[in-house]
């Protein structure tokens, strides 16, 4: 049992919107046209494809496969038919165009067979290589494959779901945890026999009793009190994996290291939703629920097939007049999407139509007068201001050693700046330009290396030429001097020999 | 556009500077009960001049005008030289101080946020070394009407004797200077129940006000205590050691700019240290030095040069405090 909870420092409390999407059960969404499923759909690694133009797929059938250690399985959303594999624009702030596999469904929604693993009979290697082979990627938003996190499965003592859902808008976590909790519960537990951990904690933020009460409920009736549901206080980022780790075991995880380090495993409740799907009933992942919420008709949360379009989802959702730009992700870390052409990929929990009415634009910036309200409302104790003056000066030197790659980006400075500045903006440019500074100064030492290994081996070429030479000269010169000598001796024998010519039987050498 | 794409909606310098504003009414009400209102005059001189010349250098420097006169920083800067001068000096010498407050100590350094002294202070430091006649002429408690007030402000004339009084911090240190005893010199007419008669009102409505701002969390805590513990620890020391010749640490913390320090002038964000430790090294430093300034320097009242003194210090302060940040605390449990 969890005895206490623990506080991080900082945080917000913003005005949690969480009502607008929340109420309504979870509805699919239609088909579209044409689903365009991206290769890379994992933090860590792509699919190889494995389908051509014009086959035929069934839903849930694997269109590529994982490639490398860290890749995830992609698969078919809906049976249908592959158009093309092509470069499509990707939902990322970039806007860039990466490689997907268009499939035109046929409408049928034929599944292929499914093949569910028994994770009570089946060995550890078989369920891990099925989570890589289901396309199992972290569910938060991160993507981070599961099968590369869940490891060797040794030395892991607390498996923690992170129900906790922090940003506001956002409630596709809510109504999973209120109508799948079952599902929830046993991938949870699959976790844990797989990650090798002794309990389990579920930290749900205490602004979703529903989502406590179907959790707790479904722990109960599945008969066994192995998992702590556990309300934790609401203010983001309280859903951040180290924040969650902080406020439930009271472990920090320094930005050097990784959970694991310290014997905790924290996965998505979406994720471990996944998971159960995967190995209970053996279906890939091929759909992900989504909150479509902000300025539409019909805000609510959706099952929609990876693949499909933004615009058709929202289309679908209708979107009011005044939607100036459609956010993907939350308010607070989110991203204003360059093009709603973008598919839906597994890291995409919510889709928010922003208009100038729901999301204001910031006041005109103001200069820094150091009210240090950024370092209250900091969740990793860091000083913004003081990186903002370091980003601002470009002394991108100090600005590291004031920890500025400690920032976790979560937006809590830039909400509570009275100077509303776009502090977290200033951390981006100042981590890129250290990063491609460091790029460099790895080129220019590269360059460096090269020149002087060819510097080297010039000489080293050189030297060995010389000493070839020299070698050369001195066998030439040790020959010709032996062949002296040899003469001279010859012409000795010869000369001893002439008296007595009958007592050698054996010519002299000749050495010429 | 990028995230966050929400913003605190009452997050504003602007809603800082009236809360500081709004925290030094008690201290005026008190001011104007007990002294006159002739401090009210100075006040609108002083916010006059500042306003006009934060408007002028604004335009000179090519920046924006009207986001910066109305961010309300330089009317809390006017408003603190008005109440740190003696409330009758002449209208000229305010609006000296409150120029070289806003032109120099703030511009000169690149306006709000970029300066590293406290303006309020270096209007203070230049007023007295400058003009240390008029800026030891306090009016004495209840003696003067607002009619006279106002023509020692605006007038020419400075006809003052049995206008001014000695301030508590004056009549303790000639005293003390006279060989006199601390309990002695207390008995006198210029003090009251702490510091100087009717002076003490004031300092308890500049508390109030600090109080307010620490409720409201405009000011951190630790600057206020961290200047209290400074100032009332060193007292404390001497006081015990030889109480007749140094005065209590209450008399020292409500006497002269004491509470107008504590909470108003120390806990200037630009200028002061920033993180928690520093915070607390920053205020108490101006404490000690207050003191000792207030005990064996050439000026009765020492807190200007101590802010400056420390101001100067706040980046070295800053750089050898920073706190750990997450995961690298030393208490973090198993």
């Amino acid at each position: 049992m969890i005895s206490r909870l623990f506080r991080f420092r900082g945080g917000i409390k913003p005005a949690s919107h969480k009502a607008e999407s929340s109420a309504a059960p979870i509805r699919p969404a239609p088909l579209p046209r044409r689903l365009v499923v991206p290769l890379i759909q994992g933090s860590r690694g792509s699919a190889r494809t494995i389908v051509t133009a014009g086959d035929k797929v069934l839903k849930g059938q694997c269109i590529g496969e994982a490639e490398g250690a860290g890749g995830t399985a992609i698969h078919a959303p809906a049976s249908g038919t592959v158009l093309e594999i092509g470069r499509y624009p990707m939902a990322h702030p970039s806007g860039l165009e990466s490689l997907a596999i268009v499939i035109e469904p046929d409408g049928e929604d034929r599944w292929i067979a499914t093949e569910p693993l028994d994770p009570a009979s089946a060995s550890r290697e078989d369920l891990i290589l099925r989570i890589q082979a289901s396309g199992i990627v972290g569910m938060g938003g991160a993507t981070f494959p599961s099968h590369v996190k869940l490891g060797k499965g040794d030395g892991i003592s607390t498996l923690l779901i992170n129900g906790a859902e922090c940003e506001p808008w956002i409630t596709c976590d809510d109504r999973l945890m209120r109508e799948r909790a079952v599902d929830v519960v046993t991938g949870a537990r699959i976790l844990r026999q797989l990650s090798g951990a002794r309990r389990i904690v579920v930290g749900i933020e205490d602004n979703k009793p529903e989502a406590i009460a179907a959790m707790t409920a479904a722990v109960r009736e599945s008969g066994a009190g192995d998992i702590d549901i556990v309300p934790v206080p609401t203010r983001y980022p309280a859903g951040g994996e180290k924040q969650l780790i902080r406020v439930l075991t009271g472990i920090e995880v320094p930005a050097s290291k990784i959970a694991s380090d310290f014997g905790v495993q924290c996965f998505n409740v979406g994720t471990a939703h996944a998971v159960c799907r995967a190995l209970v009933h053996g279906e890939a992942m091929i759909s992900r629920i989504v909150t479509v919420t902000g300025n539409v008709e019909r805000p609510g949360n959706y099952e929609v097939a990876l693949g499909t379009p933004v615009s058709h989802l929202l289309e679908f959702c209708g979107v009011k007049a005044g939607t100036s730009r459609i956010l993907m992700g939350g308010p607070m870390m989110g991203f204003t999407l360059p093009s709603t052409e973008a598919p839906v990929t597994k890291g995409s929990n919510c889709i928010i139509a922003a208009s100038p009415a729901l999301f204001p634009p910031a006041p005109p910036e103001q200069p820094c007068i150091r009210c240090g309200s950024c370092a209250s409302a900091c969740p990793v104790g860091l000083h913004p201001f003081e990186l903002y003056w370091l980003s601002r000066a470009k002394r991108f030197d100090d600005a590291s050693k004031y920890r500025l790659f400690d920032c976790i980006e979560c937006g809590c400075c830039a909400y509570v700046c009275p100077g509303h500045i776009p502090l977290v903006d200033y951390f981006r440019f100042a981590k890129s330009e250290i990063r491609a500074l460091g790029e460099e100064q790895k080129a220019a030492s590269q360059a460096r290396t090269r020149f002087e290994s060819r510097v080297a081996r010039l000489a080293r070429e050189k030297a060995e030429k010389a000493a070839r030479l020299a070698a050369k000269v001195a066998e030439t010169r040790a020959g010709l001097a032996a062949g002296d000598a040899a003469l001279i001796a010859a012409a000795a024998e010869r000369a001893k020999a002439q008296p007595a010519v009958a007592d050698n039987d054996t010519s002299p050498t000749d050495p010429t | 556009m990028s995230s966050p794409h929400i913003r605190q909606s009452d997050a504003s310098v602007q809603r800082i500077m009236l809360h500081v504003l709004l925290a030094l009414a008690p201290g005026i009400a008190a001011y104007v009960w007990k002294v006159g209102a002739g401090i009210l005059v100075n006040l609108a001189i002083a916010s006059a001049t500042a306003l006009i010349a934060e408007a002028l250098v604004l335009r000179l420097r090519k920046r924006p005008i009207a986001i910066t006169v109305s961010d309300g920083s330089a009317l809390v800067t006017a408003w603190l030289i008005a109440l740190a001068l003696p409330s009758i000096v002449p209208w000229w010498l305010t609006m000296i101080a409150a120029l070289v407050a806003i032109a120099g100590a703030k511009h000169l350094y690149g306006g709000i946020g970029q300066n590293p002294f406290n303006p309020a202070m270096i209007a203070y430091c230049t007023a007295i070394v400058a003009y240390p006649a008029l800026m030891s002429q306090w009016p004495a408690i209840g003696n003067t009407d607002f009619a006279t007030q106002l023509q020692l402000i605006l007038g020419g004339s400075r006809e003052i004797d049995g206008i001014t009084g000695a301030t508590a911090l004056d009549a303790m240190r000639t005293g003390l200077r006279n060989h006199a005893e601390v309990h002695a010199i207390l008995a006198s007419n210029a003090f009251g129940l702490a510091g100087g008669r009717g002076w003490e009102w004031i300092a308890a409505g500049y508390l109030a006000g600090g109080v307010f701002l620490l409720a409201t969390r405009i000011i951190d805590w630790r600057l206020p205590f961290g200047f209290i513990v400074g100032m009332g620890v060193t007292a404390g020391i001497f006081w015990l050691i030889a109480p007749e010749r140094f005065p209590s640490p209450l008399f020292h913390l409500a006497s002269g700019g004491a509470m107008l320090a504590a909470f108003f002038i120390v806990t200037d964000p630009v200028t002061s240290a920033s993180t928690p430790r520093g915070k607390l090294i920053f205020a108490a430093g101006i404490g000690v030095i207050a003191w000792f300034v207030r005990t064996f320097g050439a000026y009765p009242e020492g807190i200007a040069f101590g802010v400056l003194l420390m101001n100067i210090c706040v980046p070295l302060i800053d750089r050898n405090t920073q706190p750990p940040v997450f995961g690298l605390r030393k208490e973090t449990p198993p």
